[in-house]
């Protein structure tokens, strides 16, 4: 396996992901004679985990199971260890998508941070593009440096540890595409102007406050960036519940018997499943999440036109 | 492999025009006449340009390119904070040129450049406003009478967000956030075995395409005679992004997983995909949006896209945008190339039947809960699938019956929220109008289902609404 490429089996030195339920999984790093510990008792890797494939179910130890996965930037966004605060997957589509990433784009990107979002444009681009991330603080640098050699997309991707504000991107007239997300995108214009191709491209700056936002699109104007537009992106979950409603005692029943009867006929929310219990309807619903992320950042995307 | 010769605008590429926030795609001819924005063109000067060079119309339909790109300044300008109107009396008199003179001009063919000139001259006002103000009349006068035109090259972004704001019931009213999601959740990248079905005109095919770079197999699922691809052929990709594109007729699916599939079932190419793409171009709904948006050429859109669907449905092996009349060959050509269709089905079932897809993708007009049963059996485990749908309960339907059924985990029912913003200096707040929906997407992975009873009843145990503590933490 690797992140930009399936394997069927599970291999020495995969990163795999155990699913346990609901949302709950962890990555493990599959070794010979490896061991991990999970609440429904051990994995054993040599055993359990090699040469199976994946998504199949391996009993542990206490006799409870789980899934094995197969990785993807998705899974990794969900599960790798925060160094910083990272982008999720719903902000990663709209850029990846904006900022027209596809096999063979060049792309420039600071900081590296957690990496969430450089395994997503690494896994766009593979096999023919690169990605050069630039993160100043150097224990961040070195452990994307780590992870991407685990991962085997290192030779996609240049990780350089300096202060993108003063030195940039370290290339010049390569990239399709940048993005930012740095307390200060504003002061980095200039140096992502002219890491883009000189035909032009497209850029993307994500900032969690708006003020961040007006000084970076003042940048981008005086810059000449065109098209420059600000949206947020928002994801709302449903969870799909079957909800029992009772009906109400207008003292109908006691008019007329079989008037209940004639009630569970004419609802139409009353076809899922047959009423357990006298005198309620039960209906599948989806509902919102009682609290859903609000805000995340603001996303201010800009061409940088041929002139 | 996005080097300069593709950044090129050729003869026989598809281009997109655009005009402010306005799009419009159109296959690159000479000798062509082009209608966009109530301006009349050919593209024959903008042949070798670079894509991106913006052109004035001039005199005669001819294009030129323009030096300075001013388009994006304007809107931060025009509402500064320093102008102070109290004092400007709007008579509807301060400008002596009528809208009948202004016509004349543009009639005898003048540029827009002298047009805006010549109402700075016959405006009472021009000369007692602020330096400032100056500015913004000229920009505004500028962005009504300069033919203004751009030439991008197409791409999801663009195609994905011209069709939501032109036809977007030929796209199921599919967003292009939402459209997005389901490129990233899918995992859709290069070196993929991937099925896509989908009624949204190619749309979503086309992105899949271009997210794969022409790398790994794609078969696109189609109902009756033959997929419709007008928009999969607006992004221009080459002849080898083809090759990777296999077809099969969703009326044969059963018989691949029942092992009755025979070659005999090859759809012959007849009238039946003609009548398709009939069907998918008229959906009532669209029309009606049609005939609401004026200003939008949508009939001049479809015109130029109906050879192409047409076309496509019969041939959808042809990637070319000007292959209309080199397909229609000799007989002998016939014969070979239904040879080669009939080979290629083969093939395709054989695909199919390996069930080891790497990803599903749904994106249609039909009830998603069949299509995603049985489509689902062609995926590997441990790969993702996303079905899209522009309705909730149907995927309410889906997400009960894969439960009951098994085999995959993380069934999630979501929709995004997308909002655009006003941004200036001490003015900046959300637009006024917003979509207000983009259609939901289910999104799941599969899983191998030996042991369906069991893995029935802990699953559900652990999907129980276990308000599980979100980390959230402050990004600031
Ligand atoms: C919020 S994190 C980025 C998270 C990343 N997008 C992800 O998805 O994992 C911001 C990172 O930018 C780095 N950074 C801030 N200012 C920088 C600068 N001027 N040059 C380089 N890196 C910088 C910080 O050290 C931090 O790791």
């Amino acid at each position: 396996m690797s992140f930009i490429e399936y394997g069927d089996t599970i291999k020495e030195g995969d990163t795999a992901v155990v699913f346990l339920g609901h949302e709950s999984m962890f990555p493990v790093k599959v070794q010979n004679g490896g061991k991990t510990q999970t609440k429904y008792g051990v994995i054993r890797h040599s055993t359990d985990l090699i040469g199976k494939p994946y998504g199949s179910k391996v009993t542990c130890s206490k006799g409870g199971w789980v899934y094995i996965l197969h990785p993807t930037p998705e899974l990794w966004t969900l599960n790798l260890p925060h160094r910083t605060q990272i982008l999720y997957s719903t902000d990663i589509s709209l850029i990846t998508m904006m900022l027209e990433l596809k096999p063979g784009s060049i792309v420039c990107e600071s900081g590296t941070g957690s990496g969430s979002l450089s395994h997503a444009i690494i896994r766009t681009i593979a096999p023919t593009g690169h990605l050069y991330t630039v993160e100043f603080h150097q224990q961040r640098a070195e452990k994307a440096i780590e992870e991407f050699r685990e991962h085997k997309v290192d030779h996609l991707v240049t990780v350089k540890n300096q202060d993108v504000c003063k030195n940039g991107f370290g290339v010049t007239d390569v990239a399709d595409a940048v993005f930012l997300d740095i307390p200060s995108p504003w002061e980095a214009i200039g140096h992502a102007k002219s890491a883009l191709k000189h035909e032009g491209g497209r850029i993307c700056s994500f900032s969690p406050c708006i003020e961040q936002v007006q000084r970076t699109c003042l940048a981008l104007e005086e810059h000449g960036f065109t098209e420059i537009n600000t949206s947020e992106i928002l994801l709302r979950v449903y969870n799909v519940r079957t909800i029992s409603l009772q009906i109400p005692d207008l003292g109908k029943a006691a008019e007329d018997n079989a008037s209940a009867t004639a009630f569970d006929r004419g609802s139409p929310s009353n076809q899922d499943a047959a009423s357990p219990q006298a005198g309620t309807v039960q209906f599948k619903s989806s509902v919102p999440l009682r609290e859903m992320v609000g805000h995340t950042g603001y996303l201010t995307f800009a061409t940088k036109s041929l002139f | 492999m996005d080097g300069g010769a593709r950044r090129v605008i050729r003869e026989g590429d598809w281009a997109v025009l655009k005009r402010n926030e306005v799009f419009k795609a159109v296959p690159v001819a000479r000798r062509r006449k082009i209608i966009f924005e109530k301006q009349w063109f050919y593209l024959d000067n903008a042949i070798g340009q670079i894509y991106g060079t913006t052109f004035e119309v001039t005199g005669g339909g001819n294009l030129q390119p323009k030096k300075r790109v001013e388009e994006t300044a304007t809107e931060a300008k025009e509402a500064g904070t320093d102008t102070d109107n109290r004092n400007i009396v709007d008579d509807g008199k301060s400008q002596k040129l009528t809208h009948d003179d202004i016509k004349a001009l543009k009639d005898k063919g003048i540029k827009g450049q002298e047009i805006v000139q010549q109402l700075i001259e016959n405006s009472t006002t021009f000369r007692d406003k602020t330096e400032f103000a100056q500015d913004k009349y000229i920009k505004k006068k500028k962005k009504k009478y300069e033919a203004i035109i751009t030439i991008v090259k197409p791409s999801t972004r663009i195609l994905s967000t011209m069709y939501y704001a032109r036809e977007p019931g030929k796209i199921n009213y599919l967003r292009y956030d939402t459209l997005a999601q389901m490129l990233t959740w899918g995992n859709v990248h290069a070196g993929n075995k991937m099925i896509v079905m989908e009624t949204c005109a190619g749309l979503v095919l086309g992105a899949v395409m271009e997210r794969m770079g022409g790398y790994g197999s794609i078969i696109n699922m189609y109902p009756g005679g033959g997929p419709v691809r007008a928009a999969t052929n607006c992004f221009g990709f080459p002849d080898s992004f083809f090759q990777m594109l296999y077809e099969f007729p969703l009326s044969k699916v059963e018989s691949v997983l029942s092992g009755t599939f025979s070659l005999k079932a090859l759809p012959s190419e007849s009238e039946d995909s003609m009548a398709l793409a009939e069907d998918s171009n008229g959906s009532g709904d669209d029309k009606q949006q049609l005939t609401q948006d004026a200003d939008m050429e949508s009939s001049a859109v479809m015109e130029s896209n109906q050879p192409e669907e047409q076309e496509a449905a019969d041939l959808p092996t042809e990637g070319e945008a000007f292959d209309n009349n080199k397909a229609k060959g000799t007989a002998h050509d016939k014969e070979k190339k239904q040879e080669e269709k009939r080979k290629k089905f083969v093939e395709t079932a054989a695909l199919l039947k390996d069930k080891n897809a790497d990803g599903l993708i749904i994106a249609s007009r039909f009830h998603p809960v069949p299509l995603l049963l049985s489509l689902l059996e062609f995926v590997a485990p441990s790969r993702p699938f996303v079905v899209y749908c522009q309705h909730k309960e149907p995927l309410v339907e889906c997400y009960t019956k894969l439960r009951e059924k098994g085999g995959v985990i993380n069934l999630k029912l979501s929709e995004t929220w997308l909002r655009s913003y006003q941004v200036l200096p001490d003015r900046s707040h959300p637009k006024l109008m917003m979509s207000g929906g983009g259609g939901y997407l289910l999104t799941g992975i599969t899983v191998t289902n030996e042991f369906v009873k069991i893995g029935e009843e802990t699953d559900q145990a652990a999907s129980e609404p276990t308000s599980k503590k979100r980390k959230l933490e402050e990004h600031c």
